[in-house]
């Protein structure tokens, strides 16, 4: 009982603490505390760390890169607000619908991480961060390209301009190439990002504390000694990698059913925003699930909340981030940081 | 282990710190600016907004609307500014994102904004226009082209919209018997370009002319054109229609040059600044003719001396980017003064008010002269088709 709280006691702490964060930000928004600038940002953050937790769960867990997982989201994102569009007028309960959005989302990012995974994850090296790296741009090159309207006779689809999609004057344009879909039903909120949020850590969490997430940590610490002992290491790694790409889907969902306007342009789809997400696991440390929340909140936050310094802003961000960098992974702050520490704990101990 | 823990435990203190120090001047800011609204003559200045890309690839139209706008401002409150007061103006960074620029335009609602000038692109515009509709603040851009920018009616734009710049160019190629046999262009990856070429080919349609070939490129392929402008040449085009930024035409023209291909050119706004572009020779850019709201040469009085005033502040020739954030900013002033819209009125009374102002007030802009709007939110203005004769701008009647 002794051994197994204090994963327990971990994993509370984690839940307890989006618990508290959801509740001290409710209760400001509802007595009118909040600036509109940090109520805006609420519904984003959820997304962002919904991606840093499961991108944490590849990159942390399995031990492998992914450079791609912009690309997941693109597909959850794209899929789930064309969805939402198609079926505003049929589905008029936005609950219901945006449950099937989501779902849809992560079916659709799930499977294209099956895909990429089966030949992929066989391999052993740098290979999965190659092929998701390239992913993600082929998947934002395909949404730029594609056309699909509808009209009395059905779907038309294009990868040429929407002229080629030969609608009837009656007809709607759903996805229009570069100018990717507007007008999808702004569904997201910050009660539903939080749940799935919860949702998420808790699948990631009792993955990890699973019979299978101890063969995935197995294959990453030693791959030669977990298939001596006879873990099916492809299924194994297919399994985080495909569930990391469906909650990235989510996260997909999230950000498209947050804004009117749904565009795939390197900024938020393409390598930036992988990296960007990279970005947050390996501060918030790797494998650490807590501090890939904590990385993401402080990470979009940080240059939001720098707007006052207009045109210093991105200087700072970018300093803070090598800091902190340094501070976290540096050989020398963590030597630093241990003689503190151990100082800290001697003075303690003095003091009783 | 224990003191990553203790770091993480400060971290997210000051985290939560800072929100709660956010939270707590903006409720300040909030309750000053209402406590304003009853109590008359505290606030004294009318706070206008503006958002648009000042960093990142598209800084170059952000930066440009905010110096036209920012020079409107100056001039404004130096002449004793609208109905008495003066105007503030912030301008926020939206990194051409759309998801910043919802950040933008809230950081502007918790500054006290009445209006905004923005945003500068069109995604961006399209998401932000959805959530002032929401606030029913009054949104005026000056270069968003897509047609859902202007899509409620609290929005209005300064610049021709995509489909009117195809109309207009289909509709003078035709109307002038310019050519028969017409090749066009276009930047499949961005909204500017693929729109105006779809409105170019549906008005073709009902032109004397015909379009012979139509090729694409995208933004990863936009230094080598030998491939579309051969297709062009073997169709037999006299024309080729180069809906996009001048950046790429003057590699187009360089190429056409190197191929011994000499159709005639025809440009849209976007064309504007080409004789700029460094290590150009502006020998072949003769003959190009384009449309465009705005030409920095022209004899007119008001737009000579915005070019000088812009030059002298800002040290560099202002674009049409430019050009309608200062139109943008004189229109606000107008509509203003039409409504007689006072510096303690709420941000709904000014939109309220706005909305039907906008649609009386003409301006006697540098974009056009007697500029008027439509309740729709777009611009009624004739377009300026420009020439370039011996290396500088002309305009043609």
């Amino acid at each position: 009982m002794k051994n197994r709280s204090k994963t327990t006691k971990n994993n509370i702490i984690t839940y307890i603490m989006v618990i508290l964060l959801f509740a001290v930000m409710q209760t400001l928004v509802s007595t009118g505390n909040v600036s509109s600038l940090l109520k805006g940002l609420l519904v984003p953050l959820c997304a962002y760390i919904i991606l840093a937790v499961s991108l944490n769960l590849t990159v942390g867990i399995l031990g492998e890169l992914s450079l791609g997982h912009a690309g997941f989201m693109c597909v959850g994102a794209f899929t789930s607000a064309f969805f939402s569009k198609c079926t505003a007028d049929l589905i008029p309960i936005s609950g219901v619908r945006y449950l099937l959005a989501l779902l849809i989302g992560a079916a659709a990012a799930g499977l294209c991480g099956i895909l990429i995974g089966i030949p992929v994850l066989r391999l052993k090296g740098d290979y999965l961060a190659i092929v998701t790296l390239a992913f993600g741009e082929i998947i934002k090159n395909i949404v730029n390209i594609l056309f699909i309207g509808r009209d009395e006779n059905g779907f038309h689809f294009s990868t040429k301009d929407s002229l080629s999609l030969g609608l009837s004057p009656e007809g709607e344009v759903l996805i229009n190439g570069p100018q990717g879909i507007t007008g999808t039903p702004q569904d997201s909120s910050f009660f539903i990002g939080v749940v799935l949020i919860l949702v998420t850590l808790f699948i990631v969490l009792n993955l990890i504390h699973s019979r299978s997430g101890r063969a995935i940590m197995a294959i990453r610490d030693n791959r030669i000694a977990a298939e001596s002992i006879g873990i099916n290491i492809t299924k194994y790694k297919l399994m985080a990698f495909s569930i990391s790409a469906a909650l990235a889907g989510v996260g997909g969902v999230i950000y498209a059913h947050n804004l009117a306007t749904l565009t795939a342009q390197p900024k938020n789809f393409g390598y930036n925003m992988s990296i960007m997400i990279l970005v947050f696991v390996v501060l918030g440390g790797i494998g650490n699930i807590r501090g890939s929340i904590i990385a993401a909140i402080v990470l979009t936050l940080l240059p939001e909340l720098l707007r006052g310094l207009s045109d210093y802003r991105m200087l700072i961000y970018a300093v803070v981030l090598i800091v902190m960098m340094l501070f976290n992974w540096s050989p020398k702050a963590i030597e630093w940081r241990e003689k503190c520490s151990a100082k800290w704990k001697r003075n303690k101990q003095k003091e009783a | 282990m224990k003191f990553k823990k203790v770091v993480s435990a400060v971290l997210l203190a000051a985290m939560t710190m800072t929100c709660m120090a956010g939270c707590g001047s903006n409720s300040d800011s909030q309750s000053g600016s209402g406590s304003s609204n009853s109590s008359s003559g505290s606030g004294d200045t009318i706070k206008i907004g503006g958002i648009g890309p000042v960093t990142g690839s598209a800084a170059v139209y952000g930066m440009a609307v905010k110096n036209g706008a920012e020079l409107a401002v100056k001039e404004i409150n130096a002449a004793g500014g609208i109905n008495g007061a003066q105007i503030e103006f912030d301008f926020q960074d939206d990194e051409n994102d759309a998801e910043k620029a919802v950040n933008a335009y809230n950081t502007l609602k918790d500054w006290g904004t009445q209006a905004v000038l923005g945003t500068v692109t069109s995604a961006p515009c399209v998401a932000v226009g959805e959530v002032a509709q929401a606030d029913n603040t009054f949104l005026l851009t000056p270069s968003g082209t897509a047609v859902d920018c202007v899509k409620y009616d609290n929005a209005f734009r300064v610049c021709f919209s995509d489909p009117m710049q195809g109309l207009e160019s289909a509709k003078y190629i035709g109307e002038h018997n310019l050519a028969t046999k017409v090749a066009a262009i276009y930047d499949s990856s961005d909204v500017y370009s693929s729109g105006i070429y779809e409105a170019f080919v549906k008005e073709a349609a009902n032109q004397n002319f015909e379009i012979v070939a139509a090729e694409a490129f995208t933004k990863e392929s936009n230094s080598d054109f030998s491939v579309q402008l051969q297709k062009a040449k073997d169709a037999g085009a006299e024309l080729v229609f180069l809906p996009f930024y001048y950046t790429e035409a003057s590699l187009v023209l360089k190429q056409a040059a190197g191929m011994n291909y000499s159709p005639m050119f025809f440009g849209c706004d976007g064309m504007d600044g080409i004789l700029a572009v460094k290590g150009f020779d502006a020998e072949l850019a003769n003959d190009l003719v384009f449309l465009s709201p705005f030409t920095p040469t022209s004899e007119d009085e008001a737009i000579q001396k915005f070019v000088t005033d812009f030059q002298e502040a800002y040290g560099e020739t202002p674009n049409q980017f430019a050009a309608d954030a200062y139109d943008g900013i004189y229109a606000i002033k107008a509509a203003m003064e039409q409504a007689k819209v006072t510096p303690d009125m709420s941000v709904t009374d000014i939109c309220d008010a706005l909305k039907t102002a906008m649609t009386e007030i003409t301006i006697d802009g540098v974009t056009a002269k007697s500029l008027t709007w439509e309740a729709s939110g777009e611009p009624s203005k004739e377009p300026m088709v420009v020439k370039i004769a011996d290396g500088d701008y002309a305009v043609v009647e």
